[in-house]
């Protein structure tokens, strides 16, 4: 309520919203809609929560589009239906991923405890009980080879978008072919190329090198497109403004083009890490797995939170189940780090010297 | 019938008057200032003997489409030029040529030669960043970097060239007022160049451009985004500049080019390849221009 200097008194409203007597018939259509499908179900063989969620989705479809053509035309129907698509659609893309998340959270739960991020399961039994062994070995694995391959491809990715952006040299296309070609590559061969170049040719041992290896591979191709897609969005003008004031092309790249493109980069980084954070059957190949921990990157058998779940399904008694709903709850939990800590970092503009 | 058509004409004539005599009044404070110039510093102006910038027999294509042919034009240190004509016959292109910037596009060729200072700028062995800082560009949509600050913005020529000052405030602070943005900005260096409305982010562009020391600005259409409070700030802006280097500046208004040029070039294209019809001082090209197809493109009859 605001007095005007006139004396009156004006109260700011919004004459667009919708009252409740406007609402009334929206609300009554809802109610409806699963009274209906809850008789349907009833009275038909149609049977179960599957049979109840079709005859919602069909009667809101049939239910919106008459009301709307109740109170105007045709095109105001086809609009209502439309509507109800899109919010279906938002529906099917949440509930699944809500429901994995549900279930993670619900299982691993009760396997976390402080002590498995302490210890590793050298000693211990796949039937000790759950307050005895841990994951450090397979976090301290995860971590190795997420930030080695981190290291490797990132620089190589964004080099190689540059190439296909700034440079465009004569090799632009055939570049561009084998990036996406190689976006398309199975991650098990990724695993046995390393397995037969770097292990059997070259005689290394399985190691987290050589993990975080075929992971470089994997991820690559990810950072690189996504990069490209981004610095194809920063003006021209951008990079003639640079260019006129007098700097070499490096120059205006690394200090107009990249810095205007540093979200979008990190972006890329962030696809990158999420494209292999979870990747299990390269690692069965190049790391060999391990009980122990392992601190030696370079060399030895090493474990990973995949290779750690995967290996105490394979167990299958009830306390290797549970340790495996763990390890996934704390890979989840890891990779939410790494995209926070991705987006902060991100978010912080430019350093102001 | 004919009586509106004889108004419009009327109009038209009254309109052309009136170019001719902001044209007139602009050469002669013009003259007033050189002569003031030229007094009180006179070894100065020994120095710039020869300078500008010289185009001669400049061609350009792309791919095989010629698209400008045979201009020769000097621009001489000291004055701004206009260069006029409707979209699409050259004039972007030519001014592109002027600083290296034409082969940034793919296909694009040229013929002729551009002096600097009495050297061709296209010469082989040049290095062509050393040009381009000599020659410094405003381009038409305003393009401050958005990484960076406004003091970053300014003095961002400095790092991109790879050139040390001494006094990196006194340059920011003599920059921005010269482009006449000081005063708006002096308490908010450190926000981002996005920050500025579209006018101040054009003069932020060119304080950017002035802070490498130009001897020649190219100004591509510089004001066709802007309101015309912003745009008259940069007219003044080019005018307390244009005692201290050449200017070029492309514009489709033609009040602009009254106002702010001492030599104006007419540019149009039949459909071929763009031609500069005629090059003459600002207040003639308004009041008598010697070609009919440019008395028809000022008094606003095409283009």
């Amino acid at each position: 309520m605001t007095t005007l200097q006139s004396g009156v008194e004006i109260k700011p409203t919004k004459p667009w919203a919708s009252s409740f007597k406007d609402l009334l018939p929206d609300f009554a259509t809802f109610v409806i809609t699963f009274v209906a499908a809850y008789v349907t179900v009833g009275f038909t063989p149609l049977k179960g929560k599957l049979g109840f969620s079709v005859m919602v989705i069909i009667y809101a479809l049939i239910f919106s589009a008459l009301l709307a053509l109740i109170r105007q035309d045709g095109k105001a129907a086809i609009n209502a239906v439309t509507t109800v698509l899109v919010y279906i659609a938002g529906l099917f893309v949440i509930l699944p991923l809500a429901s994995i998340l549900y279930e993670i959270v619900k299982r691993g739960i009760g396997g976390l405890s402080l002590g498995i991020f302490t210890t590793d399961m050298a000693v211990t039994a796949s039937d000790a009980p759950l307050t005895e062994g841990g994951l450090l070995h397979a976090l301290v694995g995860t971590l190795y080879i997420v930030v080695i391959a981190t290291l490797l491809s990132v620089p190589i990715g964004i080099l190689t978008a540059l190439y296909l952006t700034e440079v465009k040299g004569k090799g632009a296309g055939l570049v561009r072919f084998f990036v996406q070609a190689m976006s398309g590559v199975p991650s098990i061969v990724a695993g046995l190329f390393i397995y037969a170049v770097w292990m059997i040719a070259l005689g290394n041992s399985y190691s987290a090198a050589a993990g975080a290896m075929a992971l470089t591979i994997l991820m690559i191709p990810t950072v690189a497109r996504t990069s490209e897609e981004v610095l194809k969005l920063i003006p021209n003008d951008l990079r003639e403004a640079g260019v006129a004031l007098g700097g070499t092309q490096w120059r205006t790249v690394a200090m107009i083009v990249i810095p205007a493109a540093k979200s979008g980069l990190i972006t890329a980084v962030i696809l990158g890490i999420a494209r292999v954070a979870g990747e299990t059957a390269p690692l069965l190949l190049t790391m060999g797995g391990a009980d122990a921990l392992n601190l030696n990157p370079l060399d030895g058998n090493s474990s990973a939170l995949p290779f750690y779940i995967w290996k105490n399904f394979t167990l299958g008694t009830e306390l290797a189940i549970q340790r495996a709903w763990t390890g996934i709850l704390v890979l989840m939990i890891l990779v939410l780090i790494f995209f926070t800590f991705a987006r902060v970092v991100g978010s912080r503009k430019g350093s102001s010297k | 019938m004919n009586k509106p058509e004889g108004d419009d004409m009327n109009q038209k004539t009254a309109q052309v008057n009136s170019l001719a005599n902001v044209a007139a009044a602009r050469a002669t404070a013009k003259s007033a200032l050189t002569s003031q110039r030229s007094s009180d510093n006179s070894t100065e102006d020994v120095r710039r003997v020869g300078a500008g910038l010289q185009a001669q027999n400049v061609h350009a294509w792309f791919s095989n489409k010629h698209v400008l042919e045979d201009v020769s034009l000097n621009f001489d240190f000291g004055t701004v030029t206009a260069l006029i004509g409707p979209s699409g016959c050259g004039k972007s292109t030519f001014i592109r040529i002027l600083n290296r910037m034409h082969e940034f596009i793919p296909g694009a060729a040229m013929a002729g030669q551009v002096l600097l200072e009495g050297q061709d700028i296209y010469r082989s062995g040049v290095d062509v960043t050393k040009i381009r800082l000599g020659i410094g560009m405003v381009f038409q949509k305003p393009n401050p970097f958005p990484s960076m600050t406004i003091k970053e913005n300014v003095l961002s020529g400095l790092k991109l060239a790879q050139l040390k000052v001494s006094n990196q405030d006194e340059l920011l602070e003599d920059c921005l007022i010269r482009a006449g943005l000081w005063s708006e900005v002096k308490d908010r260096l450190d926000e981002y160049g996005g920050a500025l409305s579209g006018g101040q982010q054009q003069r932020l562009c060119i304080a950017r451009s002035l802070a490498v020391k130009p001897e020649v600005l190219l100004m591509d259409e510089p004001c066709s985004a802007l309101d015309p409070g912003s745009t008259l700030r940069i007219e003044e802006t080019i005018r307390e500049l244009s005692s201290s280097m050449t200017i070029v500046i492309v514009t489709h208004n033609m009040q602009q080019a009254a106002r702010v040029s001492d030599q104006t070039a007419f540019f149009l294209s039949d459909g071929g390849p763009g031609r500069m019809i005629e090059v003459s001082s600002t207040s003639d090209i308004f009041s008598n221009p010697r070609d009919k197809r440019t008395e028809d493109y000022v008094t606003g009859r095409f283009g």
